[in-house]
Parts: C-alpha cells; structure tokens; sequence
C-alpha cells in the first residue's frame, strides 16, 4: 500500500488547517468549555479566581427565576412569529423579482439594503419613524384619519414585540430573498413552460411545482434565521435595553453576567441558551432529513 | 530510460473497486493505447502511473525503480488532460515554462526552452496570449508543449483529442504521431477512439472493468481477439453475435441456432462447449433468401456515400450489421434474405467468454428452407 | 365551472388575454415599486431627517432641508471619529486574517483528501451555529489574560470566532469549484501544496475571495454583543456601540437628528459597497447555503 504518500498529503492538510484549529480552540472550543465550568461554580466577574464548586445550583437557580422564563417565552414567540413572516413574504418578493419586469435589476440591489445596515441603525432609524410625537408613521396614520393621537409603538408593553419582530422582518427578509431567488434560479425555466403549455392554472403551478422544488432552499433558508433568532441580542437591547416584554435568553444571560456580574449564573444561563440552540437546531435538521427521505 | 511496469495494481475507492490487478510490462520507447467502455478505469490507471492516484496496492515501476511512494513531480513523467488544464491566470509562454520556472531554472534559460518547444509546435505567435484567447487546436498544442518542455521519459495522455473537431483530432493525431517518432519518448495514451488507437498504437490494451483483457498489437486484437470483449470491442462496427447450441460429433462441433443457423467447426479434441460464435461485418455477404448460412430479414440500409451497411434481424431479434459492397436494389429491404460467410471467419466464444480456437473444417449445407 | 376545467377550456379572445396579461404586469409593477419603497424609505427618511434642524426635524416634510450642521458637528467630535476609526480598524483586521485562515484551511478542505475531513467540515459548521453569549464567560478570561481588555485589537479576536467558520465554509465550496485537473497540472510540474495554493488558486480566486471578504467585513463593521461588552470608555468604542449608546437627558430631547447623521455615516460606506459588489455578495450568501 502507497500510504506514503497518502500520509505526507494528509500531513499537509493538518498543517494548512493549523491556524482555523488554534483559532477554534482559541475562541470557541476554550471560551465554551470555561462557561461551562463556570456554570458550576459561585464565582463573579470581579475575581473569578475565588469560587467554589456548587455544582448544579446555578442551573436550578436559573430555571426558577421568573425573568427567565419570560425571556425563553418571548426568545420563541419571537423566533415563530419572525421568522415565519420573514418567509412568507421573502417568497412573496423572491417570486415577484424572478418574474422579467422591469426595475427588477435597480430591486435586486436595493433589497440588499436592509440586509447591510447595522442592527443597531436600523433599530435607531425605526424608533425614530415609529416615535409616538414627532414619529412619521403616526403622522401618517394621523393624516389619514385613522388615529387621532400618536400611538406609543416602543413605549406600550404589549406593542413593542410587535415592534422588534417587524424591524427584525424589515432586515433579514432579504437574506430570506436572496436565498429562495437562488433556489428559483436552480429551476429549470423549461418546467415552467411545459406546465404552461399543459394549461396548469397558476395558483396551482405555484403549490405542485415550484413550492416543492423550493423546499430545499427554503429549509436552509429557515434553519439559519431561526438559529440567528434565538440568538437575538442587539436588537432587542438598543431598542429597550431591559424591558421584560422583549428580554431574550442571550439578553438575559448577558445581564446575569455583566450588569450583575454574576459569572456562575450567568455561565449556567449561558449553558441553557446553548443546550436550547441545539435541541431546536437538531429537531429542524432531523426535521429536514426526514423530509427528504421521505421524498426519495 | 523510461519502461513502466504494474505489478498487481489495484486501486477502490471506499468498497468501489476500480482497478484490480492489473498487470502490465510497457517496453522503453513504446507507445502504448488504454482502451475501454467508460468508466472502466482508464483514467484511474493512467493516474496511477502518473502518481497522481496512490495505488491502494500493488508496485509502479519505471526505468527499473520502484516509484511507488515516489511523487508525481519525480517520477520524469509529463501529462496532457482532456480539459488541458491550463492556467487561465497566465500566459501561453508562462503556461509552457512554468514548470521549469518551479524547478528554479533561470529566466533566460526558461524562455529559451520555452521558445524552442513553442516554434516546435508552431506556438510561437501566441506566445503572451492567455488560453481563454486561444482556439482548441491551439490550447491543444500548448498542453502538449507544457509536456514537452520538461522533456519527460514517460509522455501520458488522458483523452488529449476528444475535444477537437474531426479535422482537427486528424491533425493532431498525425502531429503526436510524428512527436513519437522523432521522440522516441514511451507513450501512454488513453482514448475511445478506435481509429486513434488502432493508428497510433504500438500495442493497445483493452481495459474492462478495471481487468486487463488482452495486451496486444492492433492486429492481434482484431485477428486474434482472446475472448468475446475484445472482439466485440475492437472494430467498428463491432462484431455480430449470435447464441448457439452445440453438439460435438468426434471433432466436429455442430451449431445450431436462430436464422435456421447451420455450421460446423472442427474443434480438435478440445471438448470444450461453444455458447456462442461472432462474425465481423465485412466478412459477411447478402445472398438470396434461402442461400447462404444464415436466414434473416434484411430491414434496413445505411448509404454513407463511400460505404453501406445492412441491417439484417435473425429469428431470435438480434440484429447483424453487415458492410455492402454497394446499395442493394430498394425492393429488397423488409424483404427475407440469407447471409454466407466462410467459415474461417467465424470466432467461437465458450460460455465464459473464452475464445475457442477452431479450424474452418467442415460446413454444413446452408438452411432449409 | 367544474365541468369547464375537465373539458377542453374554452378558448377567450385575444383581446382578454391582452387585457389580463396588462393587468397583471400593472400589478407586478406596483408591488415592485411597493418593495422598493418598504426597503429604501426608512433609509432615506434618516437621511432626510439627518439634515433637519429644530423644530423642522419634527416636521414630516418629505424633502431633505440639505442642512448638514449634525454632520459638520460628527466630523469635529472627536470621540465619534474615533469609534469610526475603530470600527475600520477592527473589520479590515479581522477581514484580512479570516481571509488568511480561511483560505488557508478551505483548501485542505476543499481539495486534499484525508479521513478527518468530514468531521472537521462539521465542526466548523456547527461553531458559526453557536449563539456568541455563550462563549462569553470564557471569552472574558481569555481577553483578560492577553491583557486586551477595553481595547479594540480583543474584538478582533472575538469576532474571529463568527468570521472564521463562515469564510473557511464558504471559501471551501467556492475551491471545489475549481477543476481538480489544474491542481493535477499543477503536481505534475512539481508544485507543493503551498504553490498550488499561492501561485495557482490564489490568483484565481480573486472574485470569490473579494465575495468572502465582503461578507466578514459588514459581519465585523455590523457586531454589537461582543464590541458592547468588551469594550468600557468611549475612546475605545466601535461605531453601532457609540450610537447605540448615544443617549439624550430625557427622553424627550432624544437626538435624534445626531444619530441619524450617525446613522447615515456609518452606513454609506456599506450601501456603496452593497450596491457595487452586489453580484459578489449574492454570490457569497449562496455559495454557503444552496450547495452546502
Ligand atoms: N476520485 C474518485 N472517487 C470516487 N470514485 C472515482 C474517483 N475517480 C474515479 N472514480 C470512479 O472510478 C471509475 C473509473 O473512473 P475513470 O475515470 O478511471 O474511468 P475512465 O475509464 O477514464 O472513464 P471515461 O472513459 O469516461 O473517462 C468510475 O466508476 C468512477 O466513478
Ligand atoms: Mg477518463
């Protein structure tokens, strides 16, 4: 057996992938390992070098804190909520952009605006439009005649959800775009054609055709917003840094952490958004593997 | 100097077995073919030698040396890819020298080689030209001049021409041709085409799944087939066949088969079974129904202008090709017809695939009708 | 109608077709110019009202008053200039090393073949997954020990950590894009790996590096988390950190004009490189998550 040579390449694969391993071990794999030794100590952040061990206290402590599971409860509302607008419509626009209009070209680019825009200037410029006073959207539902004093978008408890999901909808609906225009772009237009000329109606063209051979793309698509939902942070926090209605996990964990100095909770906290992250990260792959063997 | 040798040289990828043992002596200054259905490993092979592909078992050597853990760049070998795979971020004169320029040569000294390989191959007006500006015949040539300025003990070439228009693979097939013989580098070359084999070929070997199934001069393989793949596989078109049964009388075997077949072999004593017998195109002639060996219904002809070929159905559905001397009268298509061969032309397969080796000896009457 | 659908539909005039066919277009038309307002209006808005002052900020007036006073007063503010100047320095940093490393690790991925590989493809996938506040506590301790605390060179470090993964998975699928017999040709001339990748691939992947690079730059100009948490006084600070901190005395002498000049400095950089290397992104974005 030639394994030589197979061994001096697989040498050389080792050594070209040195700097990405010290860089994971460095900042992920270490960093992640000590949140969760953390976790099981009573250390803060002011001398992380006197603790004790305390083993799981930390993690009941989290779980029977009400604030926690405020924040698991909007963390998902907002994840569902957004991301099944943000497909919905990122379809709807990837439809029409894919259609031969014309501007569709001056579209494409556009749509990438949102995208590109600093969460934190996007979130300021929406507070701005959306301010109860001076704000423009009240002003123009005022001229319209359809409120007859400004309402109070990001000061109201139960409004400002609504508020983080629709900023949250404005910027990463064309991520959605882009990604379900590629999967459209991957059909062969002569599908379409052929179910033209066999007079099959739109709506239904839409439903038996296209949406099936969108599947894969859409569930890329959908895996990474939701994992990048449950992560939300800036958002949220610039918009209202600790209001309890719109508190997520990571914004919660940050705020054990920091804000209290917390390192053991606030590792423990940590430790829980990340066991979340992965439980719903392997159901939506099993979900997506059972799907496409279902359909071989 | 350069002869190649494979000792027992097998190669799978995961459980998918694609080269098993092969076994091959390549004399220095030899140009050899691979030929074989795609897929059978051709390329695989050629890599092999290359070191290009590590062996998953088995020895390469060249000139004598065990270069089995030797890599690609020391083994003295230069290789032309179907795809030519030249460097589209540089020039044809910096594709050619490049490498040399890797060797560490000095610059004169490169573009000096670099020129006379050029003129050679009639390059050397494009030398600053990238290859995306270039026409397939020309990239073609630069690929080869890539090869030659190293000036190689093993040239290898993976499908070199099959790229090229017709003319063109002519063209160039004559210009490797005079390249060898003013070389006198050995060749390996890999190609699907017949007639590149059968014209540039020292010896071909024919390749079937990942087994070597003959080694041979061109005419050994068309005269003397060793079984049924490579006499099906070597001629164009290929050989007919037909399913017979046979019964030996002493040392004659009667055959009998579709088409109310009548023949008999003579066998010697080999007692050995013969399943089934093929007969090359040109070696068969339409005669009237009811004459000849063979009866079949003559469907359909070819006219290609300088040659004919008759399409004739057996009673069993197989369909024989047969090369006209010119094109029958128009009334006789669909209509029923016989097929006369001498018996010398008839090879005989054993149900393996073997070939039997028979004597023209007795012939039995044509069919009944 | 259920019967028409089963038999041969009847055949309309042309004239209807016509019609429906301009009616159609008629309403993609406007549903463009609907999306086209839903994304550019909020940015223009801020342009609008960055150039407003006084009282006339808080008037709805559609056209821009072109008064650029707040932006006159950015540019003397020292403290903002110098979170801009940061935020450059933190993301073409951390552009240029992910790009490094990642070229470097993609092309063991992408083209030698070991048994590992696999597995290592995995991993990096499923760090670029993980949410950053999980790393957080570690990630402290280790800025502490490099001594970087409040400094801009520790987010550079951190924000390797989702640059990284995603420019070594994208650069990978853009490598294997290249035909294999190259490298081949490549071998054969008596290249190492390290010339097959500098002298080769390298000079051919400019369009796909500039693609990646693009990426981990907004990635890097747009983080908040870590650059909030890492960094304590405002000389030290990255842009989206100064104006999300940016706070008035109440809440309603909120400045908004500032931020919003704010607001449109920092992004017009990113919406000229958008709008010029649109096809490079769209190509980017894709290449991670179509063929992955
Ligand atoms: N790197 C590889 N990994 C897995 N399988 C491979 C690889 N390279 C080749 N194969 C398989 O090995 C077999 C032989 O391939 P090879 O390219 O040698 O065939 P070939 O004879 O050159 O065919 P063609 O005439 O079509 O070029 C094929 O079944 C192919 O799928
Ligand atoms: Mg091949």
């Amino acid at each position: 057996m030639s394994a030589k040579l197979a061994r001096r390449d697989h040498r050389a694969a080792w050594l070209f992938l040195l700097p990405v391993l010290v860089v994971i071990l460095l900042v992920a794999v270490w960093p992640l390992a000590r949140t969760f030794y953390f976790a099981f100590t009573d250390a803060y952040l002011d001398d992380p070098s006197v603790y004790s061990i305390v083993w799981f206290d930390n993690f009941i402590e989290v779980l029977n804190d009400r604030s926690w599971w405020v924040a698991v409860r909007n963390t998902l509302v907002f994840t569902v909520i957004s991301v099944a607008i943000e497909t919905g419509l990122g379809l709807a626009i990837a439809l029409l952009l894919n259609a031969a209009i014309p501007g569709r070209g001056l579209a494409r680019a556009a749509i990438l605006v949102p995208w590109a825009i600093p969460v934190v200037v996007a979130t300021k410029m929406w507070e701005w439009m959306l301010n109860d006073q001076f704000g423009v959207i009240n002003k123009i539902l005022s001229g319209l005649g359809l409120v007859d004093h400004g309402i109070a978008w990001t000061a109201s408890s139960s409004l400002i959800m609504g508020v983080v999901i629709f900023v949250d909808v404005w910027m990463t609906t064309p991520f959605m775009v882009l990604l379900i225009l590629a999967g459209l772009q991957l059909i062969s237009p002569e599908i379409f054609e052929a179910a033209d000329v066999d007079g099959i109606p739109a709506w239904k063209r839409f439903w038996s055709i296209t949406l099936p051979m969108l599947r894969p793309a859409i569930g890329v698509a959908v895996l990474f917003r939701v994992l990048d939902a449950l992560r939300m942070f800036d958002l949220a926090y610039v918009l209202a840094a600790s209001n309890e209605n719109v508190m997520t996990v990571s914004i919660y964990a940050r705020d054990r952490l920091i804000s209290f100095q917390e390192l053991g909770v606030g590792s423990a906290a940590s430790t829980w958004v990340f066991l979340l992250v992965a439980l719903v990260a392997i159901i939506i792959i099993g979900v997506l593997r059972l799907d496409r063997a279902a359909g071989t | 100097m350069a002869s190649v040798s494979l000792h027992a040289v097998s190669k799978s990828f995961g459980t998918h077995a694609v080269i098993q043992g092969v076994e091959l002596q390549i004399d220095d200054g030899e140009f050899v073919v691979f030929v074989g259905p795609s897929g059978c490993g051709k390329s695989t092979l050629l890599r092999i030698v290359a070191g290009l592909v590590a062996p998953s078992s088995g020895i390469v050597a060249i000139g004598g040396d065990d270069v089995t853990d030797v890599p690609a760049s020391r083994r003295g070998v230069a290789f032309v890819f179907q795809s030519y795979a030249l460097y589209p971020h540089m020039s044809v004169a910096r594709n050619i020298g490049f490498a040399l320029e890797t060797l560490g040569m000095a610059r004169d000294a490169v573009s000096q080689k670099v020129l006379g390989v050029a003129r050679m191959l009639k390059v050397d007006h494009l030398m600053d030209r990238r290859p995306r500006e270039l026409s397939g015949g020309q990239r073609q040539r630069v690929a080869i001049g890539r090869a030659l300025v190293r000036q190689p003990e093993i040239f290898l070439f993976d499908e070199p021409l099959s790229n090229l228009d017709s003319d063109l693979r002519m063209e160039m097939r004559l210009e490797i041709a005079r390249l060898h013989t003013e070389l006198k580098t050995t060749m390996i070359y890999v190609t699907h085409d017949q007639s590149e084999a059968m014209t540039l070929a020292d010896r071909i070997v024919v390749l079937n799944q990942g087994r070597v199934e003959q080694v041979g001069t061109p005419q050994q393989l068309y005269h003397a087939p060793d079984n049924r793949f490579v006499a099906g596989f070597i001629g164009s078109p290929r050989m007919n066949f037909l399913n017979v049964s046979s019964r030996q009388e002493g040392e004659v075997a009667v055959l009998t088969g579709a088409g109310n077949l009548s023949l008999a072999l003579t066998t010697g004593d080999a007692q050995s079974g013969i399943a089934e017998i093929g007969i090359r195109p040109e070696a068969l002639r339409l005669v009237a129904e009811g004459e000849g060996r063979i009866a079949c219904i003559l469907e359909r002809v070819e006219d290609l202008g300088h040659e004919h070929f008759g399409y004739c159905r057996i009673s069993d559905g197989t369909v024989w090709v047969i090369r006209l001397p010119q094109a029958p009268l128009p009334d006789r298509i669909g209509k029923p017809a016989g097929l006369d061969f001498a018996g010398s032309a008839v090879y005989a397969f054993a149900a393996d695939g073997r070939r039997v080796a028979v004597g023209a000896g007795h012939v039995a009457e044509g069919p009944q009708p | 109608m259920d019967t028409a659908t089963l038999s041969r539909p009847l055949r309309k005039p042309s004239s209807f077709h016509r019609a429906k066919r301009r009616i159609v277009r008629g309403l993609q038309i406007f549903a463009l110019l609907l999306v086209l307002v839903y994304t550019l209006f909020p940015y223009y808005w801020a342009f609008v009202s960055s150039t407003k002052q006084g009282a006339a900020l808080y008037h709805s007036a559609l056209v821009p008053a072109l008064d650029f006073t707040y932006y006159r007063q950015l540019i003397d503010n020292p403290i903002f200039m110098g979170s801009l100047l940061n935020s450059a320095y933190v993301a073409v940093c951390t552009t240029f090393l992910s790009l490094v490393i990642g070229v470097s690790a993609a092309y063991a991925l992408g083209r030698i073949e070991f048994p590992q590989r696999r597995a290592v493809l995995m991993i990096v996938l499923m760090i670029s997954i993980f949410p950053q506040v999980v790393v957080l506590s570690g990630m402290f301790e280790l800025i502490n020990w490099f001594g970087l605390f409040n400094r801009p060179s520790a987010l550079i470090l951190t924000y390797l950590l989702s640059t990284v993964p995603f420019t070594t998975w994208i650069l990978t699928t853009f490598i294997r894009e290249f035909p294999r017999e190259l490298e081949e040709a490549a071998i054969i001339d008596g290249c190492s790996h390290f010339r097959i990748l500098t002298k080769i691939l390298l000079p051919l992947m400019g369009p796909s590096l500039a693609s990646t690079g693009i990426l981990a730059f907004i990635l890097a100009w747009n983080e908040f988390l870590f650059a909030l948490t890492f960094t304590l006084t405002d000389e030290n600070r990255t842009v989206p950190v100064a104006i999300g901190l940016i706070a008035g005395t109440s809440r309603y002498e909120y400045p908004f004009g500032q931020i919003m000049a704010a607001s449109v400095t920092v992004t017009l950089p990113l919406i000229a490189v958008v709008l010029v290397f649109q096809r490079r992104i769209v190509a980017g974005l894709t290449a991670g998550a179509v063929k992955g």
